[in-house]
């Protein structure tokens, strides 16, 4: 979008100057001067030939179909509209009115919100612990945490889901198995996913083990950060652990942890993959989180503004932390 | 945020409040350190348990005899190793087209994108022009964009072009998802790279797009291997997206072929894990080639997708 305004502004402004300069020389020279003018012209003109093909391919694919989303959600896009391409009659806000009128819809809004509250405190919470304590372990034993880190991290989503569905499985799961047989509970072919909270608790197994070597890894590279002997002089002059870790090592990973924090809060305020495929496809509506909503809406009801208008919800959620996360990218001149 | 930071102190606490009042401090440490130690490698090993168990599950569960799969008492070894579900896994209908289908939209998004992305990346590492900074910003929010909301835009958008049920459509969103990153993480390899390398090529004859070709691209080459692999991963576990458009049963890729193994019936999970398996097993081998330059890369700004 910025790349045509970009391209009409730029090389029109040094153009004058440089003939300028070539004014009081002998007319020789100016010849040779024109064509380094052109040349050097074109040189200008090289870094935006160079990223126009990201940026065509970035409007095409992000940027337009967002633009559509907004015009979408003020018309009433339905199934018929869809195929013939039939122009969709205006509503103005009523998508937006019948959204916020539907129960559903908060319902969907607290159960994202909350969940997602709960992934990310559990995902940070158990990522610090182990990064600090990989720092504090015997090498060998550091050598196995990182490769089952890296494995887990390594499993697809897909594969994931699969694996802790068969570990729920209310027959033959291995987590019923250890529950019944050596911890004397009745979890004798219980169904995990029948009340919806102990469902969540299977689906936020997934994404906790799936996110946890990301912080992990990160935030140990972070620590690896802290000087030593910083730490070390604290604790000669009396300072214990929590203050060292207040005062002395929270300070140098703060911009990493707030950097892991946002892109899990993100990450798993988009969990609608795992939900899909615990659930086999057809999630009961104790489990429409937000995206599950949106696609519900969309191709279930067929009403397809309804489902752009969702989408468009969730974007304006989350573009606040996004705005936060670029912050954070710009205070550090990460973007420079 | 104080749960996080309480965590693993009482542990730590506990060790260095009894340093203070001994007559030694020096002589007592060492062995206290030892025995804190201990109990750290102790947590680590539990910590690897817990990480590595679904992932062993995994492949245990797919070399196992059905029978056991099959029982109330699941055990940690399997009396005999079988590959039965690897078999049936592949006798499944559609596993060959899948595997092409994966390969052919994989393929082919990752190498488009890493030809858009080294280009671009090019530009903003080297240049410095109006609108780059921009450029950049763009580049960071777009990954921030919620994969789940874009869907029905992207569908609604693909519909129009006539793509559903198509490769191209496919392709050209995933080509465009791993964009933005690749470009950074090019890019981090790029201004890393002298620019007086260049120059005194150009000194010596090259053009501007041959000192590209002859020095720069060479040097660029391990950064274009772990950015196309990361791209790579990316595209072969997607799920969402395929599913939504591709619509025949020889069209879909491995990730929604997956499904086959849930029917109404029951789910054949020594197939399923099997099958998974099958999966899993490029993605964690390309995994281990570039985790190293994936943690350094995440932390600089990129974001993973």
């Amino acid at each position: 979008m910025s790349a045509a305004d970009m391209k009409a502004a730029d090389p029109a402004a040094p153009a004058p100057r440089r003939t300028e300069a070539t004014g009081p020389r002998p007319p020789r020279g100016t010849a040779r001067k024109a064509r380094s003018v052109r040349a050097r012209r074109a040189g200008e003109l090289l870094p935006y030939l160079l990223i126009g093909p990201t940026i065509v391919a970035i409007a095409a694919v992000f940027l337009w179909p967002l633009a559509k989303t907004v015009i979408m959600s003020f018309q009433d896009v339905g199934r018929k509209e869809l195929w013939t391409g039939e122009p969709a009659p205006w509503v103005g806000f009523e998508q937006f009115t019948d959204i916020f009128a539907d129960a559903a819809f908060w319902d969907s809004v607290v159960l994202t919100v909350v969940f997602m509250a709960a992934c990310v405190i559990a995902t940070l919470a158990l990522g610090l612990a182990v990064a600090l304590m990989m720092q504090r372990m015997s090498a060998w034993v550091r050598l196995l945490v990182t490769a089952a880190l890296i494995a887990a991290w390594s499993i697809p989503l897909m594969v994931a889901a699969s694996i802790f569905r068969w570990f729920s499985d209310s027959d033959y799961g291995v987590w019923n198995m250890v529950l019944s047989k050596y911890l004397g509970l009745d979890f004798q072919g219980h169904n995990w996913f029948l009340d919806h909270r102990q469902g969540f608790v299977v689906i936020g197994a997934v994404v906790v083990w799936g996110a946890v070597p990301f912080v992990a890894i990160t935030l140990y590279a972070a620590l690896t950060q802290v000087p030593r002997e910083l730490e070390e002089a604290a604790a000669i002059d009396g300072v214990g652990a929590f203050g060292n870790f207040r005062f002395v090592v929270w300070p140098v990973i703060k911009p990493v942890f707030q950097m892991v924090a946002t892109l899990s809060v993100i990450w798993d305020f988009n969990v609608l993959g795992q939900v899909w495929l615990m659930r086999g496809t057809k999630p009961e509506p104790e489990y429409e989180v937000l995206g599950l909503y949106a696609f519900n809406k969309a191709f279930e009801s067929n009403s397809f503004s309804q489902g752009a208008a969702i989408s468009l919800i969730t974007v304006g959620l989350l573009s606040g932390v996004a705005v936060y996360y670029l912050r954070q990218l710009l205070k550090i001149g990460e973007v420079e | 945020m104080s749960a996080t930071a309480s965590a693993p102190n009482p542990a730590k606490t506990a060790s260095s409040a009894g340093t203070a009042p001994g007559p030694s401090p020096a002589a007592i440490r060492p062995d206290r350190r030892n025995r804190s130690r201990h109990a750290y490698n102790l947590i680590g090993l539990l910590t690897f348990v817990v990480m590595i168990f679904p992932v062993y599950w995994l492949v245990i569960s797919a070399l196992r005899p059905n029978a056991e799969i099959r029982s109330y008492d699941q055990t940690l070894w399997p009396s005999s190793i079988t590959f039965d579900n690897f078999s049936r896994a592949m006798d499944q209908a559609n596993f060959g087209t899948a595997v092409k289908s994966s390969l052919i939209v994989c393929v082919t998004a990752v190498v488009g994108a890493m030809i858009m992305a080294t280009i671009a990346a090019y530009a903003i590492g080297r240049f410095r022009f109006k609108g780059r900074r921009i450029f950049m910003i763009v580049l960071i929010l777009v990954q921030l964009l919620p994969p789940t909301a874009m869907l029905i835009p992207i569908y609604l958008q693909l519909n129009e072009l006539g793509a559903l049920n198509e490769y191209w459509g496919v392709i050209i969103v995933y080509l465009v998802s791993t964009l933005p990153f690749a470009t950074w993480m090019i890019r981090g390899f790029v201004i890393n790279i002298p620019k007086e390398l260049e120059e005194s090529a150009m000194v010596d004859g090259c053009s501007q797009m041959g000192a590209f070709w002859r020095v720069v691209f060479p040097l660029l080459a391990p950064g274009l291997a772990a950015a196309s692999i990361y791209s790579l991963i990316n595209a072969w576990n997607e799920y969402l997206l395929a599913y939504v458009v591709l619509q025949d049963n020889d069209k879909y890729t491995l990730n929604v072929w997956l499904a086959n193994f849930t029917t109404s019936r029951g789910v054949d999970y020594g197939a399923l894990m099997a099958a998974s398996t099958l999966i899993a097993i490029p993605v964690v081998a390309f995994f281990m080639v570039i985790q190293k330059k994936m943690a350094a890369g995440l932390t600089s700004g990129a974001v993973k997708g």
